[in-house]
């Protein structure tokens, strides 16, 4: 009887050393990020001292941590895009944001990010977009790449579609804009080729002014 | 759609700028934003006790009373502020809510009082956090199980009888609940008078009385006063006959009553008497005469039909049955062991009354139990040793049984509720995720069938438009944009099954789908755009070369039948709704939507509409069958 006690206790006690171990790790991860100065971010941005603040209020609320990572990003993206999956092109984006690709988005990628999108030259923006395509930051963008991209902005839609999507829709669908932006069909696009086919295109033009007002 | 998600929103719109090279259309134009850009903070006084929010944190959740504009009733234009005459403790906890996500219960509330100030507010219960989830999950239930008791308990005693019951049914319940008449009671206290009457009778019976003259000896009572003892015997017996054979004509299933444990208890607390009167007065027999007396003792359970506490005690022994059983097999295994041990350190000693090892059984347990009677004793020193070790670990076993079924009794009880909750809450969980799912969809298809309205209706378009909150506009648009991107639609999963097999088969003799879908789904109401569902239909008559089975041809029929058939007096007040109607498609909970088709056709036309012509909710129908009606009811979500 006194034996078999013994080895109950003996099992409990390993198990509360393990949730200690937990409790350590979980302390760990508790890093807390500031971002600069007011001054410096408006200076740094074409943001004014209000936006900055309404954003960081808004940022601040959903990361008290000061840092957004990819699995936050892509949660944020299921839920705007339920019918599909967002998570492959989340990831894109958020290598995109985190330009310096630490992992993590801090207030300044995101709000330096912003600043070009909403509020930058055309020349910016379309420097930006490339970057997004260009999955490898090799300067430039191969049917690969731009297929991948393709394919991530397709599975947003989902399955349930007008008319159906077809399974090479999202080839087409580059084959179209590697006509439309290799100048020298040299099967890459570079930032030059992208920028200039981009303003020759009136409707791209156009569109680029829409996203003004969103903040 | 979750609070924090409104915050991510401008920055998702911004990131559409990556879809533009590749899009495929031109972009929508976005919704104009003409509220304030600056974020203001507004001035909340609950009861004289004054908050202030930013704007924006209340927007969080606009299907909330503070989100949506129903907080424009309370605003108080004499002194700027949103005035509600609540309670500012609650209020406090409802703010939280906005401000961090996660809704907190107080412990130190009342559960009522803090469901009453949800639902005021317009607070979805579910919402709360886990932290607090399972407090307020135990909280409700109990009160929940409280009132249902005590409803109950008023409906049980007081209820009148249905008025055609019969005398069988009556005497049911009189017997079930003897409170009800005052013969049931007269009767109930009876029984339990003969019931005790009957057990000091069996028991007085053995004790000695003083012997009759002539006698040296003391008898015991009962054969003394033998015939008096009978006739009291009998008297027990006729009556307990009696109620027994009133239950049994009495119980609504015989077989039920006859199989449950009250009813065996009676049958052997009367049987014994019958057999003895039945068997004959000879000696051989008389042995197992006496065994049966003992039965009569068992009278002494009818008791738990006039006592709860045995009841309850009894249903806690069932229910830590499983526990008391290996209890007892430990308590065996020990007992062999001690006992075998004990055996063979004796074995050696003269006149020793450890004689075989189930003798020393009876040792062990004494020892192990305390008692220790001492009719055996153990001579050996290494008897003794045994024996000590014996006792001691006796103690510890002894101290075992009393707090294991007690927390046994409290594990069992915890353990079901907190089974149920894990299963509640993990249903609620998936059920809301799922159904946020299927409100956006539904929210953006609405949109896009809103947009198509075009200019003719710009009037109530803008006025439907205008009921969305800023958020969902832009959050459409941002669908609409990706849509534009890769020139594809967004459809429900419905019509996205209905155009598989359009393109897949050609003929489509499909009574029954059309039949389930009319009966289906979550299709949104299309009440208010009834040209977009046209133009849809006319796309899909293109698409499919017999697109219309006779199956719904006929139940067009029929449906254009009920759409003439509402006179013209009821035409122009169904119009005048359609004004309202238009102002209604604002309204988020879509998913709600409960669809109430109404009689199958076949019903007459007239029943099955509503006659009056006040607000009433009216029938959500599919959009397929719809379209082909020319005279187009409009219709609301409920």
């Amino acid at each position: 009887m006194g034996l078999v006690m013994g080895t109950f206790s003996l099992q409990s006690k390993q198990v509360n050393y393990h949730k200690d171990k937990a409790d350590d790790d979980l302390e760990m991860t508790m890093v807390c990020h500031r971002p600069e100065g007011l001054d410096q971010l408006e200076a740094q941005t074409n943001f004014s001292k209000r936006e900055l603040q309404v954003l960081y209020r808004g940022f601040k609320n959903e990361c008290p941590s000061g840092v957004v990572n990819e699995d936050t990003f892509k949660q944020i993206y299921s839920q705007f895009f339920p019918h599909g999956d967002a998570s492959t092109y989340a990831h894109y984006l958020f290598n995109a944001f985190d330009s310096a690709h630490t992992g993590s988005i801090k207030f300044e990628d995101f709000v330096t990010a912003l600043s070009i999108l909403l509020r930058g030259s055309v020349q910016e923006k379309l420097q930006w977009t490339f970057n997004l395509y260009d999955i490898n930051r090799d300067g430039y963008i191969n049917k690969e790449e731009m297929t991948d991209i393709v394919r991530a902005i397709y599975d947003m839609m989902g399955k349930y579609t007008y008319p159906v999507l077809k399974t090479d829709a999202p080839k087409q669908h580059v084959d179209a804009f590697f006509q439309k932006m290799d100048k020298n069909r040299d099967g890459v696009v570079t930032l030059d080729e992208f920028i200039l086919s981009c303003q020759e295109d009136e409707n791209i033009m156009r569109s680029l002014q829409l996203f003004e007002n969103v903040i | 759609m979750a609070a924090g998600v409104a915050t991510w929103l401008p920055f998702a719109r911004a990131a559409a700028v990556g879809w533009l090279p590749l899009a495929k259309k031109t972009m929508p134009k976005p919704p104009v934003d003409n509220s304030s850009r600056s974020d203001e903070i507004l001035y909340v006084n609950v009861s004289g006790v004054r908050f202030q929010t930013w704007k924006n944190t209340l927007d969080r959740y606009p299907d909330t009373l503070l989100g949506s504009s129903e907080k424009e009733f309370f605003y108080n234009e004499d002194t700027q502020e949103y005035f509600f005459d609540r309670d500012p403790e609650m209020f406090r906890h409802i703010l939280n809510f906005y401000r961090t996500g996660k809704l907190h219960y107080p412990r130190h509330e009342c559960i009522q009082a803090f469901d009453e100030e949800l639902a005021f507010y317009g607070i979805v219960p579910e919402i709360i956090g886990d932290c607090c989830m399972e407090e307020y999950r135990d909280r409700k239930k109990e009160n929940q199980e409280r009132l249902a008791e005590d409803t109950e308990a008023n409906e049980a005693t007081d209820a009148p009888l249905p008025p055609h019951s019969t005398s069988r049914e009556r005497l049911w319940r009189a017997f079930e609940n003897p409170h009800t008449s005052t013969m049931a009671l007269v009767f109930y206290y009876v029984t339990g008078f003969f019931i005790a009457v009957s057990v000091i009778a069996n028991v007085v019976e053995t004790v000695p009385c003083r012997p009759p003259k002539g006698r040296v000896k003391d008898l015991p009572c009962g054969e003394k006063y033998q015939l008096a003892f009978f006739c009291m015997d009998t008297a027990c017996v006729l009556i307990f006959t009696f109620e027994y054979l009133m239950r049994l004509f009495a119980a609504p299933s015989r077989c039920k009553f006859m199989r449950s444990v009250m009813s065996v208890i009676d049958v052997v607390a009367i049987m014994p008497y019958y057999i003895g009167l039945v068997m004959p007065e000879n000696e051989d027999v008389s042995g197992a005469f006496v065994t049966l007396r003992v039965f009569r003792v068992f009278r002494i359970f009818k008791f738990s039909r006039h006592s709860q506490g045995l009841r309850i005690l009894g249903y806690t022994l069932k229910s830590c049955a499983s526990e008391l059983g290996f209890l007892l097999f430990s308590l065996t295994m020990a007992i062999i062991i001690f006992a075998t041990v004990m055996f063979y350190a004796e074995k050696g000693t003269k006149g020793s009354t450890f004689t075989s090892i189930p003798a020393s059984f009876w040792y062990t347990i004494v020892t192990m139990t305390t008692l220790g009677y001492g009719d055996m004793v153990p001579n050996t020193i290494a008897g003794k040793i045994f024996g000590s070790i014996c006792s001691l670990s006796g103690v510890l076993v002894i101290a075992l049984p009393v707090p294991v079924i007690v927390s046994n009794f409290s594990r069992i009880y915890h353990q079901n509720q907190r089974a149920d909750k894990m299963r509640a809450q993990q249903k609620v969980r998936l059920a809301r995720i799922r159904m946020a799912k299927k409100g956006t969809t539904n929210a953006f298809l609405q949109y896009k069938e809103d947009r198509a309205l075009g200019d003719p209706d710009s009037d109530n378009t803008a006025l439907c438009v205008k009921n969305r909150s800023a958020f969902e506009h832009q959050h459409h648009h941002l669908l609409h944009c990706l849509e534009k991107t890769t020139n594809h639609e967004f459809t429900d999963e419905m019509t996205y099954s209905e155009l598989c097999m359009t393109e897949s088969v050609g003929f489509r003799t499909s009574r029954s789908t059309s039949l389930s879908s009319q009966q289906g789904v979550q299709n949104n109401s299309t009440g208010c755009c009834p040209r977009r569902a046209r133009r849809r239909a006319a796309m899909r008559l293109a698409n499919s070369t017999v697109s219309v089975s006779r199956g719904s041809v006929q139940e067009l029929d029929t449906l254009h039948i009920k759409t003439t058939s509402i006179a013209s007096q009821n035409r122009s007040s169904l119009n005048a709704q359609a004004s309202d109607l238009k102002l209604n498609c604002g309204e988020p909970d879509f998913t709600a939507a409960i669809i109430s088709i109404p009689t199958p056709p076949a019903n007459s036309p007239d029943e099955s509409l509503p006659s009056s012509p006040a607000p009433i909710p009216g029938i959500l129908r599919n959009t397929r069958a719809r379209a082909f009606t020319h005279e187009t009811v409009k219709i609301s979500s409920l």
